[in-house]
């Protein structure tokens, strides 16, 4: 029954606040719903019921970690939201909070759900409660970006739909599109149709993940969408959009199919790195950056979910990692955005003199997202380079070695240039209260515990959602 | 005689040369409409022991496919002011032959799936080249209208192909018709927004409308 | 050649004339006008036949040539089908392609007298009727092929005969498709609305009507039969296909053929008051969908 309430709750909040008419009790709702889900998601680990009834809403390691990450994100952001939405110019706070509840909603179900046909649900409903807050700024670059993104992604939902439809046809017994019942019957699965399942399922939550050459509507959704959202899009949307691919290929693995994965997983992950290393090096505006760095990280996690083995740990300690300090960047970017009005590099300097939070934290954020020690980040890149070491794939690791270096030019370019240097006469300050530094300082001080150090509760999960990617018993 | 949903499947066929041929936009959303007709009609010819879940999708699918969303993107046209497609990206002629290919590859592949049992041979490729040919439409032509049409015809070969599903998975040919929300949302935004082409950085793309 | 064979190509030579004035008349009465007699042709025919003719010193032989070809082209091709449903009164393996090749050369004559004239109407006229021709003849082969795939014959007469019958019940769709692609066909090759409007009086409009600008006397006498008879031909393929259907005796089938050819030539006289002629860059898309539409019912047949 909790899981029902932590998908029910903040559809339903989501609904009053829509339909409420005061304005100053919304925002103290979205905390109070995001403070509600974290207390539920925490209790959850404490439980650690992994025997509940496999139906359609379950709780599995790697859904857990998912629902972590979405979480915590959120509360991140929604407390966020409360300062930014003060200072936002447009007034439109009571769309943004309820699409964000919406979109808790949506993803909490993809995270719980063990259903096929429930997770694209879960995944088409986030498309939608997303679209009006890409479009919050209601100018013209935002209409492009909003249509761009609905286009790509519904064509992305439509042929995931298609792969959900093959899978259900390539099952033979068990309850329909059920995980569980997938996995255990996994070797009576037609395999034709379960390769078709595959390919329209990878392009299909691809697409939702941003892999490339899927990913061209994001640079332009998260360059215009309003940097919390843009956080929230990096950190939470795109776990959700790997869990529903590494429910694929945990069926996939169970029917003994990892060699028809591994080529397209390689490709699509050694494309999106390709890309964002090119792309980053003469990118001008932050948030367009960041979305670059969100493509070659997806690029990573479907490499490592094609490596398999210890790949798969390294992918879901990936995934943590990269959902909380994308959540975290993108947040101290936004208040970027507060001081100097826009995301162009180019307008701001000397953000370390102005805002010395802010300016710390896109300091520790760059080092965290390209994965330099002491930060979590490394600990996943250095398991995911190792399993491909050690499965021989020698020159995988090389190439990716190698463009995680350009990643490494291009953003400490770009955001060195922007914290260091003398503020212009003039410029203004922010003040760095509270909502606005504890949301990003929480994410990335979370980053920095999991590089040092892993607790036994979150190790044992990792390993269990790793044999499930594996093709074990989740 | 054949039996009658291979009929509808054909003309469903039939419908998606009329969308790849056709310059004017509201023959497009004729045809759009009448695939819809036809597909309302499609689980009562496949299914004939009716229940009420039959019926029931088959209204629904009238209701949105064949009914609201045409009307929706006559609106829109009126609105728009937009009468005709301009010269897609790779040519009318082109995207008809492609089409029939499509067709062709479709009918081809099927037997190599070991798809179980349905109840008509025709079902899958005819799925199979719709989606093809939605996907054809909606990324080869510039007016956001014919886009979206290329959308509905995607979804709608989603939606045949689900129907060879619907004994096993009851309730999974309806989650298809949710993506015709998708639909819907593009339309509204063309209307408010006067979305008329997709959006191109490139001005010089405005140039060719001279010529029509 | 059996009697009813004999028969049937002498009622199609002599009824040819009469399609024509049947598509015009009922052209006219759907826009509310009286029209001329159904008969008409016939008497323009003998008019024409009595003049004498005019020939421009810039022709050559190719000139009075053009003419000439289209007549006796048509008239042999006339003799391959099988208008009684049994049997034709030439017939070898591969015939269909005789027929389309002999039509063809009909075309490529006119077309080369017309260039003969030096006149750059005619000119312009046989540039596009061999344009809308490059797209007519696939759709016109791929029809064929249907029937053959359908029957296994490769002969008019199997095509368009008894093994058609046979097989009609169980080919149904291909084989409606397919007539449907040839009766779009015939609209091209007989130059009739959508593709060409064979009433428009301005020359930059016309495709068929300008290459026979320059003709006069008996060679125009022998353009507008051989045109008559073409449609004739053409409506005899789409009739055929669909009266197959019936397991009839053979002056049955005659019969009914002829009937056919009226009704085939009412329809054309509907199909022009309804359309309107395409823009000429639109010609081809409206081809190479009747090719698309019979390379479907040929797609059905094969699988």
């Amino acid at each position: 029954m909790l899981l029902l309430a932590l998908i029910l709750l903040p559809a339903a909040t989501g609904a009053v606040a829509w339909l409420a008419p005061t304005a100053r009790w919304r925002p103290r709702l979205l905390l109070a719903i995001a403070a509600i889900h974290v207390a539920g998601t925490a209790s959850l680990w404490w439980t650690q019921d992994w025997s509940a009834a496999e139906g359609w809403l379950s709780v599995d390691a790697l859904g857990l970690v998912v629902l972590t990450v979405v979480s915590v994100v959120f509360f991140a952001v929604s407390l966020y939201s409360v300062r930014f939405l003060e200072n936002a110019k447009v007034p439109g706070a009571r769309m943004f909070i309820s699409c964000l509840l919406a979109f808790l909603a949506a993803a909490s179900l993809v995270a719980l759900a063990h259903h096929f046909a429930l997770v694209w649900i879960g995944m088409e409903a986030t498309t939608l409660a997303l679209a009006p807050l890409v479009f919050f700024r209601r100018d013209r670059r935002s209409l492009e970006a909003v249509w761009k993104y609905l286009v790509l992604s519904s064509v992305g939902i439509a042929l995931a739909l298609f792969g959900t439809f093959f899978l259900a046809a390539a099952q033979v017994e068990g309850r329909p599109l059920i995980l569980g019942d997938l996995v255990r019957t996994a070797a009576s699965l037609r395999p034709g149709l379960l390769r078709a399942a595959f390919v329209f399922l990878l392009v299909g939550y691809g697409t939702k993940m941003g892999l490339a050459p899927l990913h061209s509507w994001k640079p332009d959704t998260y360059g215009e969408a309003p940097s919390p959202v843009a956080g929230l899009m990096a950190g939470a949307l795109t776990s959700c959009a790997f869990l529903g691919l590494a429910r694929t290929v945990a069926v996939m693995t169970a029917a003994h199919q990892s060699d028809f994965i591994r080529p397209p997983l390689f490709a699509l992950g050694i494309v999106s790195l390709v890309i964002s290393a090119g792309f980053m090096i003469g990118q001008t505006d932050l948030k367009r950056l960041l979305a670059y760095s969100s493509v070659e990280h997806m690029g990573i996690l479907a490499i490592a979910l094609g490596i398999g083995g210890a790949g798969a740990y390294g992918a879901a300690l990936h995934l943590l990692n990269n959902g909380l300090i994308k959540g975290s960047i993108f947040l101290a970017v936004g208040n970027v955005v507060l001081l100097s009005g826009t995301s162009e590099a180019s307008a701001t300097r000397g953000v370390l003199r102005r805002a010395p939070w802010t300016g710390t934290m896109l300091i520790a954020g760059l080092f965290a997202v390209t994965g330099s020690p002491p930060f979590g980040l490394f600990v996943s890149e250095f398991t995911i380079l190792g399993s491909a070491f050690h499965a021989g794939l020698t020159w995988l690791a090389i190439v990716m070695l190698l463009l995680f270096a350009i990643v490494f030019v291009g953003m400490a370019r770009l955001i060195l240039g922007v914290v260091y240097g003398t503020p212009e006469a003039g410029a203004g300050t922010l003040t760095e209260s509270l909502p606005l530094v504890l949301g990003p300082l929480v994410l990335g001080g979370l980053v920095l515990v999991l590089g040092l150090y892993i607790p036994p509760l979150l190790q044992d999960t990792l390993v269990r959602a790793a044999n499930a990617l594996g093709g074990g018993t989740p | 005689m054949q039996p009658f949903h291979d009929v509808l499947l054909l003309l469903v066929v039939l419908t998606n040369f009329w969308v790849l041929g056709t310059t004017r936009l509201s023959s497009m959303i004729r045809a759009a409409a009448m695939q819809g007709l036809l597909l309302a009609a499609l689980p009562v010819a496949l299914y004939p022991h009716v229940s009420l879940h039959i019926v029931g999708l088959a209204i629904g699918t009238l209701l949105v496919k064949a009914v609201v969303l045409p009307h929706f993107l006559t609106r829109a046209i009126r609105e728009a002011a937009v009468r005709r497609e301009i010269e897609p990206l790779i040519g009318f002629t082109a995207s008809l032959i492609l089409g029939a290919a499509a067709v062709a590859l479709s009918f081809a592949i099927t037997p190599r799936l070991e798809l179980p049992d349905t109840p008509s041979g025709v079902l899958i490729p005819v799925a199979l080249s719709t989606v093809i040919i939605g996907l054809l439409v909606l990324t080869t032509r510039n007016k956001a209208l014919t886009q979206v049409v290329g959308y509905l015809i995607l979804e709608n070969g989603i939606y045949v192909f689900g129907l060879s599903q619907a004994e096993r998975v009851p309730f999974l040919v309806e989650v298809g018709v949710l993506l015709d929300v998708f639909a819907g949302v593009f339309i509204m935004g063309i209307v408010v927004f006067h979305i008329n082409r997709e959006f191109d950085s490139l001005d010089s793309a405005r140039l060719t409308e001279l010529r029509d | 050649m059996s009697l009813t064979a004999a028969l049937g190509l002498l009622a199609v030579l002599l009824l040819a004339p009469a399609l024509p004035g049947i598509a015009n008349r009922v052209k006219s009465v759907v826009t509310g006008r009286r029209g001329a007699p159904v008969l008409q042709l016939y008497a323009d025919l003998w008019k024409s036949w009595r003049k004498g003719a005019v020939y421009s010193p810039t022709t050559t032989i190719l000139f009075r040539l053009g003419p000439v070809v289209m007549v006796c082209t048509a008239l042999l091709a006339a003799g391959l089908l099988p208008l009684d449903g049994t049997t034709s009164p030439i017939r070898f393996t591969g015939d269909l392609v005789a027929f389309a090749g002999l039509l063809a050369l009909g075309r490529f004559m006119l077309v080369l007298s017309a260039l003969d004239t030096g006149s750059s109407f005619e000119g312009m006229g046989a540039s596009r009727e061999v344009t809308f021709a490059v797209f007519a003849e696939p759709a016109l082969i791929l029809c064929f092929t249907v029937f053959v795939v359908a029957t296994g014959d490769l002969r008019l007469q199997g095509m368009l005969g008894q093994p058609l019958t046979h097989t009609w019940v169980a080919t149904a769709p291909s084989l409606l498709l397919g007539a449907a692609s040839l009766f779009i066909v015939s609209l091209a090759e007989t130059n009739r609305v959508p593709i060409d409007d064979p009433l428009t009086h301005l020359e930059l409009t016309m495709v068929h009507e300008v290459m026979v600008l320059d003709h006069s006397g008996p060679d125009l006498a022998l353009i507008l039969y051989a045109s008559a008879l073409k449609m004739a031909l053409f409506g005899s393929l789409v009739v055929r296909v669909l009266v197959a259907a019936a397991a009839v005796s053979t002056p049955m089938a005659l019969g009914l053929l002829l009937i056919g050819l009226v009704v085939y030539a009412m329809a054309v006289g509907v199909v022009e008051s309804v359309m309107a002629r395409l823009r000429m860059n639109h010609v081809p898309q409206l081809l190479v969908g009747a090719s698309a539409t019979a390379g479907f019912g040929l797609i059905l047949l094969l699988r």
